[in-house]
């Protein structure tokens, strides 16, 4: 089985993200980390390691800042790690990056899972990943809780979805685009042996064209979003009141008097 | 010349910070309350290969350079001194002196397990009758054909609770003189008969540390656990002393950090006047002043740093770096305390901790007062570094990276 593991660099969580005068986001200098929700889909690529023998292979679309990303996942343990980028990439939407995405896994032909994490931080969004799944024909498993079971045999994976209302269990076949909700496991630290490896990995970038698109197909012109303007979210305003009371039966009382005031419930 | 730390450094620095700041820190208060050592500390630095970080792999270690050893004592005292204690009496006091004076078989041993995190390791020096004046040291060890037969007191040593290994020195020789020339350096194993521990309650700081006293009554140690030659105690003790220092002073480093990050982040949330406290100029100037601290003791520890990867001998650096940190750490949780105000006063916040925790780095591995002698020594062309017969290996990631061991290839 190969399971590979789609990441990106966002800025740390911690980070104070702002948009400057020329319109453009930034972090100061805020160092980089890989996109926190992307090491539970590594951890688990490593379970998968551990458990069935698994490959594992880390790969990111995008400039070398996402380097750090792939060399987090590698000092996690993670066997390979590929980027995929050219300067026809710059600029370029989902729909571009999801096809280089996808052409890079079909070049590496045995890929059986994709696993990544339920967004990314920095965009709040998991698009690339949906419309990869839709190049490659594969059927996308989203907010899994846990993976219940592979056979290899039949090639049938059952996992269980985090859903509004619970847990849905649900089967597909391999191969399959899986991401995956912070319940699903606890990340390891990178250990210091990954460490020395990742340090000195010279990770390989793969180009478009290499993995087969035409410059034509992924290019910031061939873009299907519009990027109208970029603004700050307006601060969250809200009010904190804490009922004084000892007791705490008296205390839910008040809380149940005021939400029905307030008309929350 | 170049400051910049390796993509390596880094990310050793960025996994320690997240281990202190995930395991240790949400719950390191209750534990100082209670006067008792955080159970995952030792544990789990042990299991995440965090207390062999500079040993080379061939002996059981993780294979990084001094400065790294440096960068991780401060990330562990950004969050709680005791985490960096361990260091300290473990790696810099105990296993570097295994690597410098220990035999391969010692090595083998003694080092391995220990850098594995399989045994925990101490350093006894200090008496009830002796700190300082280190000479004035009265434990003996008599040689009885091939062992040497231990009796004596130790008092203020870290872990003596809990390590496995202490490195002892003793008195071999009671007529040399000057009196140091008679010492010795002994391996001595908790599990060997007559050897007693118990900690020592009712310390200002590091609560959540173990420090206690090791009793040693007719304790008889193969002479195979003696380290170095009879008559070097001294010098080993001393040449321990050179890397524990210089762990010190990294954490005293990781404390002032503590100190502003908490500072400035309390200063830009209150108050007063009708303005965050970051907009008054004396609180301004104290934020300044912490910055200049932080700036300057790590300087001083990674030329100390620095010097261990060359192999040059660095004792004057050290204790430079060591003074300067731990006094400077101990300004900075006072003033840390002062921005706080009350809340800073009570152990709700985390900075009276940090008070509490910052004088004890200026009283032992040698008091200020005696590294000011050190350093007016150097000055004053009073003192001088004689070669040693083993000195600190420096730092070659080949070797220090190869599974093979030294004697067989
Ligand atoms: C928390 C803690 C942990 C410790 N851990 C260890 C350990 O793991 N192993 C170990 O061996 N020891 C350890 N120690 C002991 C420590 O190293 C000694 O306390 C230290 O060396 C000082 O010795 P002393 O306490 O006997 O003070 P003293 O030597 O009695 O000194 C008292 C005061 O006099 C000053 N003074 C002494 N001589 C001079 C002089 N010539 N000129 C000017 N001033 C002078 C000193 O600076 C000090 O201010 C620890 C101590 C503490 C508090």
């Amino acid at each position: 089985m190969h399971v590979v593991v789609f990441t990106k660099s966002t800025p740390d969580t911690a980070a104070k993200v702002e948009v400057d005068a020329n319109g453009n986001v930034t972090w100061g200098d805020s160092p980089l980390v890989v996109n926190p929700w992307d090491e539970y889909a590594a951890e688990e690529a490593l379970q998968l390691k551990e458990k069935q023998g698994a490959n594992t292979t880390v790969i990111a679309v995008g400039p070398e800042m996402d380097n750090d990303a792939l060399k987090h996942c590698v000092a996690m343990g993670i066997q390979e790690a590929v980027r995929v980028w050219d300067d026809a990439l710059e600029g370029s939407d989902s729909l571009g990056q999801a096809k280089a995405l996808a052409a890079a896994i079909k070049k590496m032909g045995d890929v059986d899972m994709i696993i990544t994490g339920k967004e990314a931080v920095d965009v709040n969004s998991d698009a690339v990943i949906l419309q990869a799944a839709r190049f490659l024909g594969w059927p996308v498993l989203s907010f899994v809780a846990k993976i219940v079971e592979i056979d290899p045999a039949t090639g049938a994976i059952k996992v269980e979805r985090l859903v509004e209302e619970g847990r849905e269990t649900v089967s597909a076949k391999l191969p399959a685009v899986v991401t995956v909700v912070k319940e699903i496991n606890e990340p390891r630290y990178p250990s210091f042996i990954g460490i020395r490896k990742a340090a000195k990995l010279k990770i390989p970038v793969w180009s478009r064209a290499e993995s087969g698109r035409a410059r034509s197909e992924v290019e910031a012109g061939a873009a299907k979003t519009k990027v109208l303007e970029k603004f700050p979210p307006p601060p969250r305003e809200g009010e904190v009141e804490i009922i004084p009371s000892d007791d705490v039966e008296e205390a839910a009382r008040i809380l149940a008097e005021k939400l029905i005031e307030e008309k929350v419930v | 010349m170049d400051f910049s730390l390796s993509e390596e450094h880094l990310m050793v620095q960025r996994m320690v910070r997240e281990f202190a700041q995930k395991e240790i820190s949400p719950t390191i208060r209750e534990y100082d309350r209670k006067h008792q050592m955080h159970p995952l500390a030792l544990p789990r630095m042990a299991e995440l290969g965090i207390l062999g970080i500079c040993i080379p792999v061939r002996y059981g270690g993780q294979g990084f350079d001094y400065l790294t050893l440096a960068l991780v004592c401060e990330e562990l005292e950004r969050v709680d001194t005791s985490l960096r204690v361990i260091m300290s009496v473990h790696v810099g006091l105990n296993s570097l002196a295994l690597l410098q004076w220990g035999t391969e078989e010692q090595k083998q041993r003694f080092l391995v397990p220990q850098a594995k995190g399989e045994r925990y390791a101490a350093y006894a020096l200090t008496e009830p009758g002796a700190g300082s004046d280190a000479a004035a040291i009265r434990t003996t060890a008599r040689r009885e054909g091939d062992v040497y037969v231990l009796n004596g007191e130790k008092m203020w040593i870290s872990l003596a609770n809990h390590a496995h290994n202490f490195l002892i020195i003793a008195v071999t020789d009671p007529d040399a003189r000057p009196r140091y020339r008679g010492f010795s350096a002994f391996i001595v194993q908790r599990e060997m008969k007559g050897v007693t521990t118990g900690d020592i309650k009712g310390k200002l700081g590091v609560r959540a540390g173990s420090t206690g006293w090791i009793s040693l009554q007719d304790v008889e140690v193969p002479v195979e656990n003696r380290l170095g030659e009879e008559g070097e105690g001294f010098y080993i003790a001393m040449s321990c002393l050179d890397n524990g220092r210089y762990t010190v002073a990294a954490g005293a480093t990781g404390l002032i950090r503590a100190c502003l990050e908490e500072s400035v982040a309390y200063a830009n949330e209150r108050h007063t006047f009708g303005r965050p406290l970051a907009d008054h100029q004396l609180i301004k100037q104290k934020i300044a002043q912490m910055s200049l601290w932080y700036d300057t003791a790590r300087l001083l520890v990674w030329r100390a740093g620095w010097l261990k990867n060359q192999g040059i001998r660095n004792t004057r650096e050290t204790s430079m770096a060591k003074w300067y940190a731990t006094e400077m750490s101990v300004r900075a949780a006072l003033e840390a305390v002062q921005i706080h105000g009350a809340y800073g006063y009570s152990d709700e916040y985390n900075v009276e901790r940090y008070l509490r925790n910052s004088k004890g780095a200026t009283i032992y591995e040698g008091t200020s007062e005696i590294q000011q002698l050190i350093l007016a020594g150097y000055a004053l062309g009073q003192r001088r570094d004689k070669p040693l017969r083993c000195e600190l290996p420096a730092y070659d990631p080949e070797s220090w990276r190869s599974e093979a061991r030294a004697d067989s290839g």
